[in-house]
């Protein structure tokens, strides 16, 4: 069972790498901030898989902590886009 | 018996999330537009990361440590919905334009 882990956080980080690319390339704002809202759910997922097959419970907490951040950093990115702080490239 | 049916149920679940996680990334990397795009992501990752975290759930189920994949599980159906709303709505506020077929020939 450990390796069918190991072999599904290797998915997912693969999976995570082709997200970073609509990250980095992404024409507008909020490509860029729903890819890294993508990669860090996979994250989330690659650290409670890790969690279980290194048997430590503690990253399963860190795993926890991370998907608090992840909704907090979006929201919040959201919302300086809504207040005009951050200026979309489609807004004149 | 029961060993093998957990199994098996661990194995399926997590093998239709990480299916759901490909096709998020694909929808991600190759659709054409913003909205397009969160909607493919969003959904996917939501399936994707509870039906693993429930075949995490499952395999480690008399452990008091599947609360904690629980309460994970419960973090991301609860978290990740709402990101992509946010998201599409911020965009849509601030007037970004939906695709539309041959839009792109138009300035």
């Amino acid at each position: 069972m450990n390796t069918f882990f190991w072999g599904l956080a290797t998915f997912l980080l693969i999976n995570a790498f082709a997200c970073l690319w609509r990250a980095f390339a992404g024409p507008t704002v909020v490509d860029r901030i729903l890819a890294t809202n993508v990669v860090c759910t996979k994250a989330l997922l690659v650290l409670a898989l890790l969690g279980l097959a290194f048997e430590r419970s503690l990253l399963l907490d860190v795993a926890l902590v991370y998907g608090l951040l992840n909704f907090g950093i979006t929201i919040a990115a959201t919302r300086f886009l809504e207040t005009g702080r951050l200026k979309g490239d489609w807004q004149a | 018996m029961i060993a093998i049916i957990v199994h098996a149920v661990t194995i399926t679940l997590a093998l239709v999330g990480g299916l759901f996680f490909l096709a998020g990334t694909l929808g991600l990397l190759r659709l054409p537009d913003f909205y397009s795009r969160v909607h493919a992501a969003t959904k996917c990752d939501t399936v994707g990361a509870g039906a693993i975290l429930l075949a995490l759930a499952v395999h480690v189920a008399p452990h008091p440590e599947a609360l904690k994949l629980i309460a994970l599980l419960v973090l991301v159906l609860l978290s990740s919905p709402t990101s992509g709303h946010a998201l599409a709505r911020a965009a849509h506020d601030t007037g970004l334009r939906p695709w539309r077929r041959g839009a792109e020939e138009a300035p």
